[in-house]
């Protein structure tokens, strides 16, 4: 093993089998950063105010926080941006693949949809698409099934379906989904081109390649950003209050408009969006490790937890890979 | 098997004045070629002559600008009702490359299966065997290459030629009748390069017929029925091995095995 010969041979007062040495060590005085040190005092100072100001401002009203912390009202609020994320997150997900596949499609007209609607999507507030498929009645009183110019089967005036859960979980997806295509896109892109050719040389059929080979690879590059989406999407449920559906922003707003109580019902929908997107971020991190387990060495996630938290143990490992 | 005899079958290959361009670049100008059941030909030449475009258009991963290819008698890729010739739809073009076994020069394995995944892959997706059957025909074909112990590890954790070597037992998977190996050594470290040429000598012995790019002209000597050599979209000169690497007629050919022997 050359790497250990140059090692002893450089300090001579080691003794073969113990690679740290010892008695003639050199003992190096770690270099100082004093800036770190300004730095870490100056957050600190500011972590001590905020800690304070959150315990001494009484205007927190933390005891009205705990009462309607686990309030039936606020509850169902937060179990409909629960449900909301959740449906339209899945829609955006299935429509962004779609949309994706036709962007990469060679037939122009497919192409150029998918382009036309990313480019609607992605180029006008989420906010503004809302509140206009919200007041969509106003531009189409009635919805008609049929064939444009053709025969038509049935008329519904458009207020009757379009109820605020609708209206909202088709705004979020629709958005969403435009988003999801370009994700989904960068995906695909990212399989090599050599897997595919591998696959139709073994005469599989384009979709299978896709469901079989170049998806699966693909969901390693578009799991991350779409966890990062769906913690956005769950933020983006709140401007659904201004539709008037009581997810958990519209049901704290119902209630500190009768009670006045504006800050502390603020504080707990911002904790309950906290929470939940803490515990997203958790689910995020074990999926991106089982999606890329083939390529790592088999740590499940309950043992790379473990590890990190035993630094010990590390340093027994790293020490036996360096003998 | 030589060449004469094996002509009274009719060919495993017919390559006939195939023309193939990229935008203005002609990349094959003409190609005639024919190659007989249980033949293993040999086909090299210098860096962009053409040679994985033609390995290419025989499973019709390129299509053809001008000429035809047959595989078995039948076109690939297209259909000919009456004087005309029809493009085939996907799952036609698909069956017809069912017959023909792929080899690449990056292996291309699919990395999110295990060697046992790869190889059972075709043959369970496209109907041709039960997921029981499948396996045990691959593990069958993973002892052949060599690779039985190796069943249940995922490409990454396998060597460069261990890698090929799946590959190969992957192609043979679905039981084809052609074998193409475009540069199946090259990207391998040089110690690995024999236990894959073992396996594709094995499979020439066993009577496959073979189309095979290679720099390897050892390997062309001790197993090749027939060497081509080509040069700029061209055919130039083919023989017996011995003939084309010893005594090359062409001054094209005599350059270019000066500088690869
Ligand atoms: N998809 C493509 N688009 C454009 N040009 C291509 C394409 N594929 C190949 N070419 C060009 O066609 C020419 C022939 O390529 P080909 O890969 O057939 O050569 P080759 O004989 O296999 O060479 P090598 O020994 O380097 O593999 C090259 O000039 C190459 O750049
Ligand atoms: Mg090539």
């Amino acid at each position: 093993m050359p790497e250990a010969d140059r090692t002893t041979s450089l300090d001579d007062g080691n003794v073969a089998g113990d690679p740290r040495g010892h008695g003639d060590d050199v003992r190096a005085v770690p270099l100082r950063h004093p800036g770190r040190w300004v730095a870490s005092a100056l957050v600190l100072v500011v972590a001590v105010a905020v800690a304070s100001s959150l315990v001494t401002n009484e205007r927190f009203q933390w005891d009205v926080v705990g009462e309607y912390f686990f309030s039936s009202a606020i509850l169902s609020g937060l179990w409909t941006t629960l449900w909301l994320t959740a449906v339209s997150m899945t829609i955006a997900v299935v429509l962004g693949i779609i949309i994706a596949l036709m962007r990469l499609s060679p037939n122009p007209v497919l192409k150029g949809g998918a382009n036309l609607y990313t480019w609607f999507f992605r180029g006008t507030p989420l906010l503004v698409q809302l509140i206009f498929l919200f007041n969509i009645s106003a531009l189409y009183p009635v919805l008609t099934v049929g064939v444009p110019f053709g025969p038509k089967f049935f008329d519904i005036p458009a207020n009757d379906i379009l109820t605020p859960a609708l209206v909202a979980i088709i705004g979020l997806s629709l958005n969403e989904a435009a988003y999801m295509a370009e994700i989904v896109r960068g995906g695909i892109n990212s399989v090599e081109h050599g897997q595919t050719e591998a696959a139709q040389a073994l005469g599989l059929r384009r979709s299978v390649i896709m469901r079989r080979i170049v998806l699966p690879q693909a969901i390693r590059v578009i799991l991350p950003p779409t966890g990062n989406e769906t913690i956005s999407m769950l933020k983006y449920t709140s401007l659904i209050s201004v539709i008037a559906m009581p997810e958990l922003l519209y049901s704290a707003q119902v209630i500190y408009s009768r009670t006045y109580e504006t800050i502390p019902l603020l504080m707990v929908a911002s904790l309950w969006y906290l929470i939940v997107t803490s515990v997203l971020t958790l689910g995020q991190t074990y999926l991106e490790r089982r999606t890329s387990r083939h390529r790592r060495t088999t740590e499940t996630f309950a043992g790379g937890l473990l590890r990190r938290l035993r630094p010990h143990d590390t340093r027994v490992t790293a020490g036996r890979e360096r003998p | 098997m030589t060449t004469s005899e094996a002509s009274a079958s009719p060919p495993a290959v017919r390559i006939r004045g195939v023309r193939k361009s990229f935008g203005r670049l002609e990349v094959l100008r003409g190609i005639n070629l024919e190659v007989w059941p249980g033949e293993v030909v040999c086909l090299i030449g210098p860096s962009g002559s053409g040679k994985s475009t033609l390995l290419r258009c025989v499973n019709h991963l390129e299509k053809v600008d001008g000429g035809r290819i047959e595989v078995d008698g039948e076109l690939v890729g297209y259909r000919r009702k009456g004087d005309k010739v029809y493009e085939l739809k996907d799952r036609e073009i698909c069956r017809k490359r069912e017959q023909i076994g792929m080899v690449f020069q990056q292996f291309n394995l699919f990395p999110h299966m295990t060697v046992l995944g790869n190889v059972v892959e075709a043959p369970v997706r496209l109907g041709k065997m039960r997921q029981r059957e499948a396996e045990a025909a691959g593990r069958e074909l993973l002892a052949r290459v060599g690779l039985a112990e190796k069943e249940s590890a995922y490409p990454r954790q396998l060597s460069g030629g261990q890698q090929q070597r799946v590959a190969i037992a992957r192609a043979l998977a679905m039981r084809p009748r052609l074998m193409l190996f475009d540069e199946p050594t090259s990207a391998l470290d040089p110690e690995l390069v024999g236990d894959v040429l073992a396996v594709m000598g094995d499979l020439a012995r066993d009577g496959m017929t073979m189309i095979v790019v290679t720099h390897e002209m050892g390997f062309a000597r001790e197993v090749a029925d027939r060497v081509v050599f080509m040069d700029q979209g061209r055919l130039v000169e083919q023989g017996h091995p011995s003939e084309i690497l010893e005594r090359p007629s062409h001054e094209r050919t005599q350059a270019f095995l000066r500088r690869v022997l």
